[in-house]
């Protein structure tokens, strides 16, 4: 990995950036070469862990997409048509999904039996690497994903103009939208010490109803699995704007884990947007793969881990941003025992020993990992 | 087969006797027509004279049917011989005449039988039995041998015996052939075969002869290459005309413009293979010269694989200098095949043959019978390429005097100066006396009757087979209408590999001197030739140990003063690996000249494939262009289309432009070293 951090955020509207994208494919026609845009790489070669400032960075390396190349050329055109349909959104100031996004650009070729776009994973990766490649996000393009993630806790916070009471949304909680910038979402009030993000919705519902947030001064968030950008830059914004700490309680398997490292410094595939995402203060409350013991759980509560666990930890292992002792002992742990736990095991101590045992004391006794 | 064909003067066709046993002989060497001397006499001896100096392959290493006893009687008008078994055991062994043993008076067999058996046969009784075997009487019992096994392949080599003859005649006679055939059905599984030419003619005594006789020729005789070898073919198919359907051939012949045509009718008494001439008078004839011959005979007419009319176009493709005009019967619709060349191809000269590969026993008689005095002359008389200083060599070579009396050298000498022959170099056989079809006329011919969209032939430089010149060629054609229906559909995909391995095994046309074989064609050196030859590198699906398989047509044509065939009916070429090296290394020639063509073809495709691709995008890409930039979409539309056609109209540039940025850039260097 040479990559270097990019310099991050060019200056200039987004409106701008597509039509100097558009230009310099024309420049590139009129000099008769063949017309190519540079993407910088999503993968993991191209990706730096910043140790520093414990959050993984695009680096400078870009893969080429030439029209003239069979195997390039439809996400070529691909590229622009959602790089035009993105400018048409602005010029309309409209917000759509990424799956009408897909809907808008998606049309038979003419002449041909074949479609601009067949499916939505076509279309998703094309607007990925139009983000990067005119470095801004999608949010700023005016898309957004559907919403997914439930939010409650002491805080009020205005939604399109809509203020919103976090305390008085019964057992449902608000739903996060993919779009949480300052023009959509301003916070007001707050209350709240910390911020718990859940991994599951059944374990935020367990926590909602027994009025974790009310007792413990919290806001309860959940991603539904791993979590969706709407859901990290809103923790990102809550921890830099409101000076909240984060805790994450996630599943004791390898997944659970990297949920935990996604929130805490990026992922590979939106490395780009680490910045105002990851949140390196992030602490990972459980389940530890000590907690068994501690918590004196019984063994029929652990289950196996299969094959593709196994491979998983073990490559998680060799990440940088895992390379710390507490983390290698917490993953050497579990794959010696060979067993993982839901965090739904420990209601087998009592329906409600999560939110009046387990947390409290964890939080109480500082049992948690950075 | 192990039979071994000898003429004796005068006599019916011996078979099975050995060198060994031969008396000197007084007759001249070539070329005396065999009915010379009278009517064999029974029971006396004949001198015999080999002719296998000529046809040495079929050595035979049986021992002598010997003449035991006193009086042989002749056994009269039977027509099987009926041998004891014993007489095997005496080694008069030919496939012909082991009838069945009668087996009534026990006798001792052999002297290894133990003493105790009682004698079934004496020496005499068994003498009585004994009789020489006409040929005619022979390929009556093995008409599977000259091709007349099924009345399918019956029909097939009659046409192709006539054919060949009028070929041969018109070409040694100097005149473009122009040759009809005529099949006509009189009844169920009955036709009378009908093959005209217009060809020099035969003069009036020869006829009965030419047609009612077998191993009656003017082709055994010579080194030349010509298409009929032995004086067997034509006869054959009177004698199975005659046998099938008791009807005589008839033949109509003119020799020259105011002559008046013959017209005979030939029955073969096959126990004495001789002619009988049932009708003989003339007629008027149109025709200026030619000759034209009438079968009937029991056959079968059916088209596809191995049918006349196959048959026929490979004929024309093979002889691009000849007509034929062909009748199909049942009604069909006559076949014109017109000249694709209006020159004859040279005539080939006629050759002695070559030392080398001459075998011992042949080399034996040739001492015995040659006319010349010493031995240095006598082996520059009877061979070509020796001179006297080559003959000088080899005599001294073998350790003898070169003035010596040939017919005086005593076997073992013979022996030596046959083991000093290829230890001196001689020059390769005149090349003069092979004539190719060549490289053009094969294409011409092949180009006639196949609409390939490529075509490639090749012509090797004349070679030699034990001692014998011949010379290879081979012609492809590829594609085009050979790929039926699968082009048809205009998906791009009908070409390339898969589509080729769909069309199954290539069609192999095997030639020898210009004739079109049909059977045995998995015996033959040009198919063994042909699979041995590895066409994936030229771009042919080929499954191991078969033909390679695609839309193609490969001509293999072997030209040879004596083309070597697996039998009489000729249809096989022998493995010779001089033969088998010439086939592959002209099967390799033209090989990569395909190879190069379908890379050629299947880079135009890809770049087809690509140049869709491309222009299927710039559309979108001219309106997304469009809205993000506002520029005029029509102008980019034409600056995207040229850019494609410059991306993908691969080959022309891809030649091109490599050298002139080299010379470019040397001429650049120069003007800095200035």
């Amino acid at each position: 990995m040479s990559a270097r951090p990019r310099k991050r955020r060019k200056k200039g509207d987004v409106a701008s950036k597509l039509r100097e994208l558009g230009e310099g494919a024309v420049r590139q026609i009129r000099a008769g070469s063949n017309p190519a845009v540079q993407i910088p790489a999503r993968t993991l070669a191209n990706v730096k862990y910043d140790r520093k400032r414990s959050i993984i960075e695009l680096g400078d390396q870009t893969q080429t997409r030439a029209l003239f190349n069979v195997g390039q050329a439809r996400k070529y055109m691909q590229t622009f048509l959602v790089a035009s349909a993105c400018k048409d959104l602005l010029d309309a100031a409209k917000t759509t999904s990424i799956r009408d996004l897909y809907y808008i650009t998606k049309h038979t070729i003419g002449g041909t039996k074949q479609n601009t776009f067949e499916e939505q994973e076509e279309s998703d990766p094309i607007i990925e690497d139009l983000e990067v490649t005119i470095d801004s996000l999608r949010e700023e393009m005016n898309l957004f994903a559907s919403n997914r993630g439930a939010m409650v806790g002491d805080l009020t916070l205005v939604d399109a103009g809509d203020t919103i009471d976090l305390r008085r949304l019964g057992s449902g909680g608000w739903s996060v939208p993919s779009i949480v910038e300052e023009n959509v979402i301003q916070f007001k009030r707050c209350n709240a010490k910390m911020i718990l993000l859940v991994e599951k919705d059944a374990v935020w519902r367990r926590l909602n109803e027994d009025k974790f947030w009310k007792k413990h001064k919290a806001i309860l968030i959940h991603g539904n699995g791993m979590a969706p950008r709407g859901v990290r830059r809103l923790c990102h914004r809550m921890v830099k704007e409101l000076k909240l700490p984060l805790y994450v309680l996630v599943d004791n398997d390898p997944w659970g884990f990297y949920i935990y490292s996604v929130v805490k410094q990026g992922s590979i595939n939106l490395a780009y947007e680490s910045v105002r995402m990851a949140v390196p203060e992030a602490r990972f409350v459980g389940l530890s793969s000590f907690d068994p013991k501690r918590f004196d759980l019984s063994s029929n509560v652990f289950i196996r881990l299969d094959e593709t666990d196994q491979k998983r930890a073990k490559q998680m292992l060799a990440y940088p941003w895992f390379e710390r002792k507490a983390w290698q002992r917490e993953m050497h742990k579990m794959l010696k025992e060979g067993v993982k736990l839901e965090i739904e095991a420990l209601s087998s101590k009592g329906i409600s020993f999560i939110s009046e045992e387990y947390l409290p004391r964890k939080i109480r006794e500082r049992q948690y990992l950075v | 087969m192990d039979v071994r064909i000898r003429r004796s003067t005068g006599s019916p066709v011996v078979l099975g006797e050995t060198d060994a046993e031969m008396e000197p002989v007084e007759a001249p060497v070539a070329g005396v027509p065999m009915q010379a001397a009278g009517r064999g006499a029974g029971g006396r001896r004949k001198s015999t004279r080999a002719v296998s100096k000529k046809r040495g392959e079929k050595k035979t290493r049986a021992k002598p049917a010997r003449k035991r006893g006193t009086k042989p009687r002749r056994a009269g008008k039977v027509t099987t011989a009926k041998r004891a078994p014993a007489a095997r055991t005496a080694g008069a062994g030919n496939g012909s005449g082991q009838g069945k043993a009668n087996g009534a008076e026990p006798a001792p067999a052999t002297k290894r039988a133990p003493a105790k058996t009682r004698r079934r046969m004496s020496a005499e009784s068994m003498a009585g039995r004994q009789r020489e075997i006409s040929v005619s009487e022979f390929f009556t019992k093995n008409r599977h041998l000259l091709g007349f096994d099924s009345p399918a392949r019956a029909l097939l080599t009659a046409v192709k015996e006539g054919v060949d003859n009028s070929l041969d005649a018109a070409e040694e006679a100097g005149i473009l052939p122009s040759v009809r055939v005529e099949l006509v059905e009189i009844g169920d599984d009955r036709y009378r075969v009908v093959v005209e030419d217009n060809g020099p003619g035969i003069v009036k005594s020869q006829v009965p002869k030419v047609f009612g006789k077998l191993l009656y020729g003017s082709k055994f005789h010579r080194l030349r290459q010509s298409r009929g070898q032995q004086g067997i073919g034509i006869s054959a198919a009177g004698m199975y005309g005659q046998l099938t359907t008791g009807k005589p051939v008839v033949i109509t012949s003119k020799t020259g413009k105011g002559r008046s045509a013959h017209h005979f009718e030939i029955v073969i008494d096959t126990s004495r293979n001789t002619p009988e001439i049932i009708e003989d008078h003339t007629v008027k004839w149109e025709r200026d010269h030619g000759t034209r011959i009438e079968i009937e005979l029991e056959g079968t007419y059916k088209g596809g694989r191995r049918s006349v009319d196959e048959y026929l176009e490979q004929v024309a493709i093979a002889n691009p200098h000849a007509e034929i005009l062909y009748q199909p019967p049942k009604g069909r619709a006559p076949v014109h095949l017109p000249r694709a060349a209006e020159e004859l191809p040279p005539e080939p000269t006629e050759i002695k043959p070559h030392p080398y590969g001459v075998e011992l026993g042949a080399l034996q008689s040739l001492l015995k019978e040659t006319k010349a005095r010493t031995l240095s002359s006598a082996l520059q008389q009877e061979f070509s390429r020796v001179s006297a200083k080559v003959a000088e060599r080899i005599v001294r070579t073998a350790g003898l005097e070169p003035r010596r009396r040939p017919r005086d050298l005593k076997p073992a000498e013979v022996e030596s100066l046959h083991r000093a022959i290829p230890r001196v170099k001689i020059y390769a056989p005149p090349p003069s006396c092979v004539v190719p079809i060549g490289e053009h006329l094969v294409r011409c011919g092949l180009e006639r009757e196949i609409q390939a969209e490529f075509y490639a032939c090749t012509t090797r430089p004349p070679s030699v087979y034990r001692g014998n010149p011949f010379q290879v060629e081979a012609g492809l054609a590829y594609g085009g209408a050979l790929r039926g229906f699968v082009e048809e559909d205009g998906s791009p995909h009908s070409t390339g590999r898969d589509a080729d391995a769909q069309q199954g095994p290539i069609t192999l046309l095997r030639m020898a001197n210009r004739v079109p074989l049909q059977y045995q064609q998995s015996a033959c050196a040009t198919f063994n030739a042909t699979v041995d030859t590895n066409w994936r590198q030229y771009g042919l699906p080929q499954p191991k140990g078969a033909l390679p398989q695609g839309p193609m047509v490969l001509l293999v044509h072997v030209a040879s003063v004596w083309v070597p065939f697996t039998s009489e009916s000729k249809e096989a070429i022998a493995h010779y690996p001089e033969i088998l090296k010439e086939i592959r290394l002209a099967l390799k020639e033209c090989g990569r000249k395909l190879g190069g063509y379908l890379r050629r073809r299947e880079h135009q495709k890809r770049e087809e494939r690509r140049r869709g691709i491309f222009a299927m995008y710039i559309g979108e890409l001219v309106e997304s262009l469009g809205n993000l930039t506002r520029v005029d979409r029509s102008k980019l539309q034409k600056e995207l289309s040229r850019l494609a056609a410059r991306h993908t109209d691969g080959d022309a540039e891809a030649i091109v432009a490599p050298t002139r940025r080299v010379r470019g850039r040397r001429k650049a260097a120069k003007e800095e070293a200035r």
